[in-house]
């Protein structure tokens, strides 16, 4: 493969993986403190695309400066994560914590059957296109290709700016730390008179945000239709579940690592692309089932 | 009961009888209709659903279908291959209707032409393109007013090489089903027999309602083709029109969008001049030799009255399906003394029929295919609409284009004479 | 299982035929609930060692697709032999496939399951010359045990055929599980080391329970596939896997029954509301199931226990094998 279409596969890749990680990176973090694997979490990503795509017409309506589509897009995903995050956790979420893990994966299942028939309700069945804060920001021109400077910078730079973001939140802040001490074992924090049920609660707040924050980032970039969340939801599973459940900076590499081989094998034998991220979440879980960045855990007798 | 009361009783119990085997007109004709109401190609779907009930309540307002009103029932295509499957057997078998137009999708034409068969109910495939059907099989049941896929790849490729005889390279990227691989099939059988010189040099399936080209477009970016051809349609079309053309790939390359006539109002600007047109068929709704009819121009009007858009190809399929519909009724009581006919009488009286709805008249011959004119031509700007127009039009006839009796399309287009390069079309330019 | 039990399921066997025979337009529901329920019935198997299965789907799609391949290779055959086709070939991918995922538990197990049936449906939806791509697989009508039926006769047979499978697999799970390899499996769920400082390799029980749950959701497969005469990628997503999952829990993951009370409840709304409003019916069925789960976490099966076994019956206070178990009867001895 020539260099050029190496370089060309890796900058459709990098923007690929940048969407995948920021929401990725909520579905592991809930995962991590709550132990739930969050199925509603794709919902929450094609909510928040319907709600950033709802504003950006909003504001083509009322002829106002298109310029506030950006910030628009950080507040669909802030409504969304906070209104529905909470709505669920507190309703839902909070009842089931002590239930058997089964009943609490079908419960986040059931969210999504429901937020599905909700977007239909709302939204209705037709595909919308609102491509403003993509069309703004023009195009870059790289060897003799010509990319979306939206795809090829503010994606990725969002998806660095979470990823440092969290980092520095959960080390450094004092709720950061908190809400890591609750992943790392709930008794002991509950222990020391750590409120775990908050905790819990601003944590998939916070989950909720980033997928909403990656609906709303790809909603000028697609058409947005029902149905949206579910390729996407699995896809995030694949790279949280080869991370390693709970890890973020593993997120961010193993979103880098399945969006690079699917752009990859699009240019070399594209009847694969979308066997990739299945294949390579298969051999790693095959090979070290805990995630390429998990310690390993002892097992409990 | 006295012997006269039993004979009176049985008089009247037969002439009861017969008075109902005198197959007297049904109270309703019931219609189930297979459109996509859901997803990307809902944008293609309920424009059709829109034609039909337009179509129907002026029908029921003058007495109906053959002085019966028509009763319409509507599946939806988008909730799934499954489900629609599930939906055609409950109407024929439960709600017990007359007749169903089915389908859309290529793929579920497959799926249903057999199962109309075996339900024994009158099917008339309303959009869908894929030419396998009356290739494969024989069915009395299974009819297509409407055109299909040789014809309208053989006469794109014919107009392509007008348009640019010199052609090197070509990239195609369609929708990974049955139709964007059977209608790639056809194309480029066609093209090497009349250009054996031409290299494909991509060949990409995204996935049907894919809502993202970005890699495409990278890739044929890269690859800079002379042509790139897409037979996609509805949503995935307006996507990949809209990011192909932010990037600039339709300024390097030459698009040949043979279905892109149903979606030149939603692309509005987006759509650049130059684009090779199509629109399966000769449906267009400023159709040059039927734009100053008083019929065309009331359908027209009354269309966008009621759904605020011109009509597409689909709207005027579903005129020809439906019109075509009535014929066969028509012929089928004509031929049974005026009596109410059976499903068989009038699926059997369908073979032969000729109907004008808003385009060139369309034959069903004996295999049960409607051979349609086809009309193409490049897009260009009028100030007087929002959108692009179609400009330096050509019709191709049917019957030079469609494949023969009783021939695989594959096989046929391999034997493809270059004179075929030089058959008569009648052309027309837009009036601005 | 007592003579009275057997009565009741096969009483309830003849309820649904007797329904499928005299109310036509029930004929397609009562099928696919069968065959979904089949599927189901497998989840409930793995259940009872406490592991989820995100990937089940991959048996169902892999049975109905090397059905349809041979029928393809065949011109058309019997049902016959596309079950057996469809079970060999399911059978044959679970004991694959199972050596290695019987390795892993909870959240792991999940997961491997999940992405080995995705890889499966990249590879059905990808491959369009071999498999028909997104459109499916298409197979003609097969025969029936050698008679060749028109429509009508068919779905009938069909009916009884699935209803019949149904029957056969509920008391073969039952069976099972009172066998010591079926006890077996409680034990991986409350305390695998115990099991195997006693000998039993727990490897060895999950192993063949997975290939048990892998015959009956192919079973159901081949039906499904032999009704519609097409089998798609779908039957291998994630969504589909999920369903069962939520059949299971539905109807109640206590008895084998629950499978296809949670099947027809399932399928039925989903048919049915869809004809009334469209898009509702994953609404419903949404809040029903978060119902069950708080409220009735032993499925509909459960619900009817508790109703009409009578109060003495209720589940204890102590909720430690919720699902599992329907309230034991008095005098038997809780785990």
């Amino acid at each position: 493969m020539t260099s050029e279409l190496l370089l060309i596969a890796t900058l459709d890749g990098i923007a690929y993986a940048a969407l995948v990680f920021i929401v990725s990176v909520g579905l592991t973090l809930i995962f991590g403190v709550l132990r739930v694997l969050n199925v509603a979490h794709g919902s929450l990503y094609a909510v928040g695309a319907y709600v950033a795509a709802s504003f950006g017409l909003g504001i083509a309506a009322a002829k106002i400066s298109p310029w506030l589509s950006y910030p628009a897009l950080a507040v669909a995903a802030a409504i969304v994560g906070i209104v529905l995050g909470s709505a669920i956790e507190r309703l839902l979420l909070q009842r089931i914590y002590d239930k058997e893990e089964v009943l609490q994966l079908l419960a986040t299942f059931a969210v999504f059957m429901i937020l599905d028939d909700v977007q239909r309700l709302i939204w209705g069945v037709q595909p919308y296109f609102v491509a403003t804060p993509l069309q703004l920001l023009g195009n870059v021109q790289i060897g003799s290709i010509t990319y979306t400077a939206y795809q090829i910078i503010l994606l990725p730079a969002v998806a660095v700016v979470v990823l440092v973001g969290l980092r520095l939140y959960l080390r450094h802040a004092t709720s950061g730390k908190v809400i890591l001490a609750v992943a790392e074992d709930r008794e002991a924090a509950r222990a020391i008179g750590i409120n775990v049920s908050r905790v819990y609660l601003t944590t998939f707040i916070i989950g909720a945000i980033l997928a909403a924050l990656g609906g709303s980032l790809a909603s000028p970039t697609t058409s947005i239709l029902p149905g949206m969340g579910t390729d996407m939801l699995v896809l995030s599973f694949a790279v949280a579940a080869s991370a390693g459940l709970g890890r973020i900076e593993g997120a961010a590499i193993t979103a880098l690592l399945i969006g690079l081989g699917r752009s990859i094998a699009v240019y070399w034998a594209p009847e694969l692309d979308i066997l990739v991220p299945y294949l390579i979440m298969t051999l790693v879980l095959l090979v070290r089932p805990q995630g390429l960045f998990s310690s390993f855990q002892s097992r409990r007798i | 009961m006295s012997k006269l009361g039993v004979l009176a009783a049985t008089a009247a119990f037969l002439g009861m009888t017969s008075f109902c085997l005198a197959a007297d007109k049904p109270p309703e004709i019931k219609i189930g209709i297979t459109t996509f109401l859901s997803g990307p190609a809902s944008v293609f779907g309920v424009p059709g659903k829109a034609s039909a009930e337009l179509i129907v309540d002026e029908w029921n307002k003058q007495g109906g279908l053959a002085g019966v009103p028509v009763k319409l029932f509507f599946v939806d295509e988008g909730a799934g291959t499954q489900t629609m499957i599930a939906e055609y057997r409950r109407l024929v078998q439960e709600e017990k209707v007359d007749a169903m137009l089915a389908s859309i999708s290529s793929g579920n034409c497959q799926v249903v032409a057999p199962l109309a068969e075996d339900l024994k109910v009158l099917n008339y495939m309303w959009d869908c393109s894929t030419q396998r059907i009356f290739e494969e099989g024989k069915y009395r049941y299974v009819y297509r007013p409407q055109s299909y896929a040789t014809p309208e790849m053989l006469s794109t490729v014919l107009y392509m090489l007008r348009k640019k005889p010199d052609l090197k390279t070509i990239a195609v990227v369609n929708q990974d089903y049955a139709w964007g691989r059977d209608s790639w099939q056809m194309f480029s059988t066609a093209l090497k027999a009349l250009k054996p010189d031409v290299k494909a040099v991509a060949e990409l399936f995204p996935k049907f309602g894919a809502p993202d080209y970005s890699t495409e477009i990278s890739r044929l970016q890269a690859l800079r083709p002379d042509v790139v051809l897409s037979t996609a349609w509805g949503g995935d079309l307006d996507t990949f029109v809209r990011q192909a053309s932010q990037r600039g790939l339709m300024r390097q390359s030459l698009f040949v969008l043979p279905l892109v006539e149903s979606s030149l109002e939603r692309l509005g600007a987006d759509l650049p001049e130059g684009v090779i047109v199509g629109g399966r068929g000769d449906n267009y709704f400023l159709n040059p030799e039927y734009k100053d009819k008083p019929d065309f121009k009331a359908f027209v009007e009354a269309f966008h009255k009621k759904t605020n858009a011109y009509p597409i190809y689909p709207v005027f399929h579903m005129a020809q399906t439906l019109f075509a519909l009535r014929n066969a009724y028509e012929k089928a009581m004509a031929a049974n003394g005026g009596q109410w006919p059976s499903p068989e009488q009038v699926a059997d009286a369908t073979k032969g029929i000729t109907t004008e709805a808003y385009s060139r008249p369309i034959t069903i011959r004996e295999d049960g295919q409607g051979l349609a004119d086809q009309l193409l031509g490049v897009s260009k700007r009028d100030p007087k609409y929002s959108f692009a127009v179609i400009d330096d039009m050509a019709v191709y006839p049917a019957d030079k284009v469609s494949t023969p009796v009783g021939k695989h399309s594959a096989d046929w287009l391999k034997t493809l004479d270059p004179s075929i390069l030089d058959i008569k079309v009648a052309t027309f330019k837009h009036q601005m | 299982m007592s003579w009275r039990g057997l009565g009741g399921l096969v009483l309830a066997a003849l309820i649904l035929a007797a329904v499928g025979y005299w109310l036509p337009w029930t004929r397609t529901l009562l099928i696919i609930a069968m065959s979904k329920g089949l599927a189901a019935l497998g989840i409930i198997v793995l259940l009872r060692a406490g592991q989820v299965s995100f990937g089940h789907a991959m048996f169902f799609a892999a049975s109905a697709y090397a059905a349809g391949f041979v029928s393809r290779a065949l011109g058309g055959t019997d049902i016959a032999v596309m079950l057996i086709v469809g079970v060999v070939a399911a059978a044959a991918l679970s004991a694959v496939v199972g050596l290695f995922v019987v390795r892993y538990r909870q959240i792991f197990f999940g997961m491997l399951n999940l992405a080995l049936s995705m890889v499966l449906y990249s590879i059905l939806e990808k491959f369009f010359e071999i498999t028909g791509g997104s459109d499916g697989l298409r197979m003609r009508r097969p025969s029936m045990f050698g008679l060749v039926l028109d429509r009508n006769d068919f779905d009938l047979a069909l009916v009884f055929l699935s209803i019949g499978f149904a029957l056969l697999a509920t008391v073969g799970v039952l069976v099972y599980f009172a066998s010591p390899l079926g006890q077996a499996l409680r034990a991986i769920k409350s305390n695998e080391t115990r099991l195997e400082y006693i000998g039993v390799s727990a490897r060895s029980v999950l192993l063949i329970s997975y290939v048990i749950s892998a015959v009956t959701g192919a079973v159901g497969g081949v039906l499904l596939a032999a009704l519609q005469e097409l089998a798609s990628p779908s039957f291998s997503y994630w969504i589909q896997s999920g369903e069962f999952v939520f059949i299971a829990i539905l109807g109640g993951a206590a008895h084998p029954i629950g499978a296809f009370a949670g099947a027809l409840v399932y399928e039925g709304v989903q048919i049915y509301a869809s004809a009334f409003a469209t898009d509702v019916w994953e609404l419903i069925l949404g809040l029903v199931i978060v119902g069950i789960i708080l409220f009735a976490p032993r499925g509909l099966v459960g619900l009817a226990y508790e109703t009409f076994a009578g109060r003495a019956r209720k589940a204890p206070a102590d909720d430690s094998g919720a699902i599992y178990d329907v309230a034991p009867a008095a005098g038997e001895q809780r785990q």
